[in-house]
């Protein structure tokens, strides 16, 4: 399959086959390519951020500690939705911990 | 009237107006930072995805924690931050009158200036759409404020045109946070905004992208119920036969981003008819002696880790030049782009010694061409590239010492 | 409720109206349909001040035009509204210069002052007319106001006055019983001895709702292209071509505001809303606009934005009905209806106060609260006003240099601005190059703050809010 990567702003066009069970990327220019392009292959993946509600009225910008399988963002902003955070959170705050046995926390970016 | 004197006044706190004040307090400098809003961080507050830091601290964040990392340092930095404050003029004396709330009217006689005020971005009444005038027509950073700072959808049913970053990046938190984002148009031929953006922005969540095309006129009052759209021809005027209709509450528009440079008209700067920010040299000053520029006010960017990095260089000169008057080595000569170039910046230097980064940004979509920097008979630079787009900002170092007359970036099939 | 005199329709002249009967011990009230006044015609109109040379003599719009331009000076400076007597000039090619003497004839028999001038007589007056430009007629009485501003200030000191405005009150019936007049509207049933009917675009409906004469309106609409200020420096005066029997043509202005318009078209319609802009008509003025001056800067557009004219034959329609007395007209008010509107008005308070004979108010309302612009301010008046509310030192749009202080008296107006727009109007916020791509975010804050309602309650304008669905939750 042929993609572009999106690890950073440089967008290298990857090209990932399959060969006698190995996964192999070319097209990359870093480490963090390869990974991506092997992941994207197997089980795509994505970062989230979104915003959560707060206890005080207005929200602050969350995002998941980790990537997410592709396939289960709306479930992760979904679960997002479902919190409300405290009026005193601060940047940097894990508001929810192992979000839908994903492995990912949801930490808080910023707020007004 | 409040009288004030610093060495260095920085206008602007967003990640160019932060970077510049640590660089210029680095060389002993007092500076004074002057921010609009309530907090520092300028736009990166409202940009909470990711894709920030990776180059600058090696690691990826979102935009107000790349904001709040900055932020941090200038606290710890004996800077002076005038928040809620406004620069209403600049003087030819580079005196800047600022209006705040918590302090009136201040003059700030400052020995050197540097602009950092960003960008806008271009509007509705900028590309004279046509149709009726309804709620639901926003700019894409307009939306992203309302959403993203406020936590309000601005609609649901959603056209952008226009595939700048933030339109992309609005695309997909308009759909995450449950709008349909129906179409994106875009009148040239290939995308402004990022490669990555396109992917995981449109293509994960199945959103078309229609090159080529654009909006004829919107309908609806006082709210939008839709808008005509129609292909371009080669002459980007829209092809009405095959115009269509569409149903939309909202149309999002990410149709360029100008520098703000509203506080250099009548002082006579020279500005670039091509960046519309101010013509510098390498140490970002402009043609005004003691005035420097950076971040998006002298070019637009596409990552705020340039940003960064233009601005400490523009931040630490004008300390310099604020404490022992001179930065320039004089001798200068032009960096002139051509044949597929739009721009390099700076667009002039001083001859000596050392090695240079020149940005540039190419006019249209090159496959598998070489970027060819020439002066004199010496060649600085020759490297090839498999594509360049004008979405993406590039980057080439040239060794000063070669330099020999006037420098001309271009590119090569 | 039970009132002396209704007026319907709240564009510049049903707002002169009341202002002017406000002034009477007379019980009025003005009735519109929109959410602010000057919401439709009045907002999108050129904003000139005509001199009245080229009104067919004997016509009410002469009359009209040359007694309103000696009036509406004097009310835009009483109630510091912008404006400029600039002068105006008709250009004309070599081959034109007998229509501008046909054009200096009327002018004289409508007791107009103006001159012929030659090319180098004009490039003094205005250097950047078109090259082709030999000559120009000047008349140094026209000039620019802002139209809205005018309506809201003769709404402001109307309600200053005791006058009453009821906003978002669409007249759906008028009926007549024993004498009074009873005026359905979507706020209820008001009733009043004596209807003034200013509802623009819809005069001629509320004429047939009521039962008076019927007349055929033609809508005329004009699209215009509005230039970053940056531009104002490039034109001094209003620059007309040659007249048409569309009307005035497309001329090139500066705006009491500090920008520059260029426009209208006339393009006619048989729809009383119809003011969307269309590509075509957007094309004519590009192609037209350089034909009289010659430095278009059409990509220095910040806005484009269409009006109507509404045309009932080919006059005002001004004073009593003849088939139902005690209701007043004053429709079919196109093109010069803005610089006619004060004489309009005076015309129609003589009427009533003779028909009532009601007697002037002691009440010593000169003008509303003055409307400050920062700029306008000195530095010593400024820091005293940011001692007493910091608001003052508070820029919220900053191409138009507006702080939270002049928003916050807009809503407290005495007509309530309470929508964006209607703040845009009152105090340019929004009205600069970005659009309110930075500030309207924080009007809306401020609006909601100011009004105790949340951030999805505050509305554009027209009725339209701008932040519809918290996060997550469209339906």
């Amino acid at each position: 399959m042929n993609t572009i990567c999106i690890m950073c702003p440089m967008g290298c066009p990857l090209t990932i086959e399959e060969s006698d069970g190995n996964i192999v990327v070319t097209g990359n220019t870093c480490k963090r390519g390869e990974a991506y392009g092997k992941d994207e292959y197997s089980h795509p993946k994505r970062a989230v951020t979104s915003l959560v509600k707060m206890k005080d009225g207005g929200v602050a910008s969350v995002k998941t500690s980790q990537s997410v399988p592709k396939e289960r963002i709306f479930d992760v902003v979904r679960f997002i939705g479902s919190v409300t955070a405290d009026s005193g959170v601060r940047i940097g705050d894990v508001i929810a911990r192992d979000v839908l046995g994903l492995g990912v926390d949801i930490i808080v970016t910023g707020r007004k | 009237m409040r009288n004030m004197d610093f060495d260095v006044a920085v206008i602007g706190g967003g990640p160019a107006g932060m970077a510049a004040a640590l660089a210029a307090r680095k060389q002993g400098a007092t500076v004074v930072i002057l921010e609009r809003d309530s907090r520092l961080g300028g736009i990166l507050n409202q940009c909470i995805h990711q894709g920030f830091g990776l180059h600058y601290f090696g690691e990826e964040m979102t935009g107000p924690e790349y904001a709040d990392r900055f932020r941090k340092m200038v606290e710890k930095e004996d800077i002076a931050v005038m928040l809620e404050s406004m620069a209403l003029a600049l003087g030819e004396d580079k005196t800047v009158t600022a209006l705040s709330p918590s302090l009136g009217l201040c003059k700030i006689k400052a020995r050197s200036v540097v602009l950092a005020m960003g960008c806008r971005e271009r509007t509705a009444g900028a590309i004279a759409l046509a149709g009726s005038r309804p709620a639901g027509i926003y700019t894409a950073g307009m939306a992203q404020k309302i959403c993203n700072i406020d936590g309000y959808l601005v609609g649901k049913d959603v056209v952008i045109l226009g595939s700048g970053d933030i339109g992309l990046i609005m695309a997909r938190r308009m759909t995450t946070e449950g709008a349909n984002v129906k179409l994106v148009l875009e009148l040239a031929p290939y995308s402004s905004g990022l490669k990555r953006n396109i992917v995981q922005c449109l293509d994960d969540y199945g959103i078309p992208l229609k090159y080529s095309h654009t909006v004829t006129r919107v309908e609806g009052y006082p709210r939008l119920t839709g808008l005509y759209y129609a292909p371009v021809g080669e002459d980007k005027k829209p092809i009405l036969s095959e115009e269509r209709f569409i149903s939309c509450d909202t149309l999002l528009l990410s149709v360029g981003l100008i520098p703000e440079n509203d506080l250099l008209n009548g002082l006579g700067v020279n500005i670039s008819p091509v960046t519309q920010g101010a013509v510098v040299d390498e140490n970002r000053m402009t043609s005004m002696e003691g005035v420097f520029s950076c971040g998006n006010v002298l070019h637009v960017h596409d990552l705020v880790d340039n940003v960064s990095q233009e601005a400490e260089i523009a931040g630490a000169a004008a300390a310099r030049y604020a404490l022992d008057g001179g930065v320039c080595k004089g001798d200068f000569v032009n960096v002139v782009a051509r044949d597929g170039v739009r721009y390099a910046l700076p667009q002039r230097i001083s001859r000596g010694e050392g090695k240079l980064r020149l940005f540039f940004r190419v006019g249209d979509v090159y496959k598998n061409c070489r970027l060819i920097v020439q002066s004199g008979e010496n060649t600085l630079v020759s490297k090839k590239f498999m594509v360049l787009a004008p979405g993406e900002m590039g980057s080439a170092d040239i060794d000063i010492s070669l330099v020999d007359g006037d420098v001309v970036v271009r590119l090569e099939k | 409720m039970k009132y002396d005199c209704i007026v319907i329709g709240g564009g510049v002249v049903g707002a002169a109206v009341l202002d002017r009967l406000a002034a009477y011990n007379l019980k009025v009230l003005l009735l519109e349909k929109e959410d602010d006044v000057a919401s439709f015609t009045t907002r999108a109109n050129s904003g000139i001040v005509h001199a009245g040379y080229d009104c067919e003599p004997g016509t009410l719009k002469a009359r009209f035009n040359v007694r309103g331009n000696e009036l509406i000076w004097r009310d835009a400076r009483e109630l510091n509204v912008p404006h400029l007597k600039c002068g105006s000039i008709v250009v004309a090619r070599k081959e034109q210069l007998e229509k501008l003497r046909e054009l200096q004839d009327r002018a004289v028999v409508n007791g107009v002052e103006t001159r012929i001038l030659d090319r180098d007589q004009t490039l003094k007056i205005e250097p950047n007319v078109a090259d082709e430009i030999e000559y120009s007629l000047y008349a140094p009485s026209a000039g620019i106001v802002s139209p809205y501003q005018l309506a809201i200030a003769y709404a402001d000191r109307a309600i200053l006055k005791g006058g009453e405005i009821l906003l978002e009150a669409e007249v759906k019936a008028v009926s007549r019983k024993n004498g009074t007049y009873f005026v359905e509207t979507s706020k209820g049933v008001f009733e009043s001895a004596i209807v003034v009917n200013c509802a623009g675009a819809y005069g001629a409906r509320v004429n047939d709702m009521a039962g008076a004469e019927h007349f055929e309106t033609v809508y005329r609409r004009g699209d215009y292209f509005v230039l970053d200020n940056t531009e104002r420096k490039n034109v001094n005066t209003v620059i007309f071509p040659l007249p048409t029997a569309a009307g005035k043509g497309i001329l090139v202005a500066p705006t009491a505001d500090g920008n520059v318009i260029y426009g209208p078209t006339a393009v006619d319609s048989a729809n009383p809303d119809d003011t969307a802009t269309t590509p075509d008509s957007l094309d004519v003025l590009r192609k037209n606009v350089p034909l009289s001056y010659k430095r278009p800067a059409f990509n220095k557009c910040i806005r484009v934005y269409g009006g109507l004219r509404t045309l009932i034959g080919h006059d005002f329609v001004v004073g009593e009905s003849k088939v139902l007395d005690n209701f007043f007209m004053a429709i079919g008010i196109c093109s010069p209806g803005l610089t006619s509107a004060p004489a309009i008005a005076e015309y129609i308070e003589a009427l009533i106060v003779e028909r009532t004979k009601a007697t002037v108010k002691q009440s010593g309302i000169v003008a509303p609260p003055r409307r400050k612009r920062l700029a306008e301010i000195s530095e010593d008046e400024l820091d005293a006003l940011i001692a007493k509310d910091s608001a003052w030192g508070r820029i919220v749009c900053r191409c138009e240099k507006v702080t939270e202080a002049e928003i916050v008296e807009a809503i407290y107006s005495p007509l309530p601005a309470t929508t964006v727009d209607a703040v845009k109007r009152r105090t340019r916020a929004g009205m600069g190059r970005c659009q309110g791509g930075f500030c309207g975010p924080k009007v809306m804050e401020i609006i909601a703050r100011e009004l105790g309602i949340p951030l999805d309650q505050v509305r554009k304008g027209g009725g339209a809010t701008i932040a519809r669905y918290a996060v997550k939750e469209v339906e």
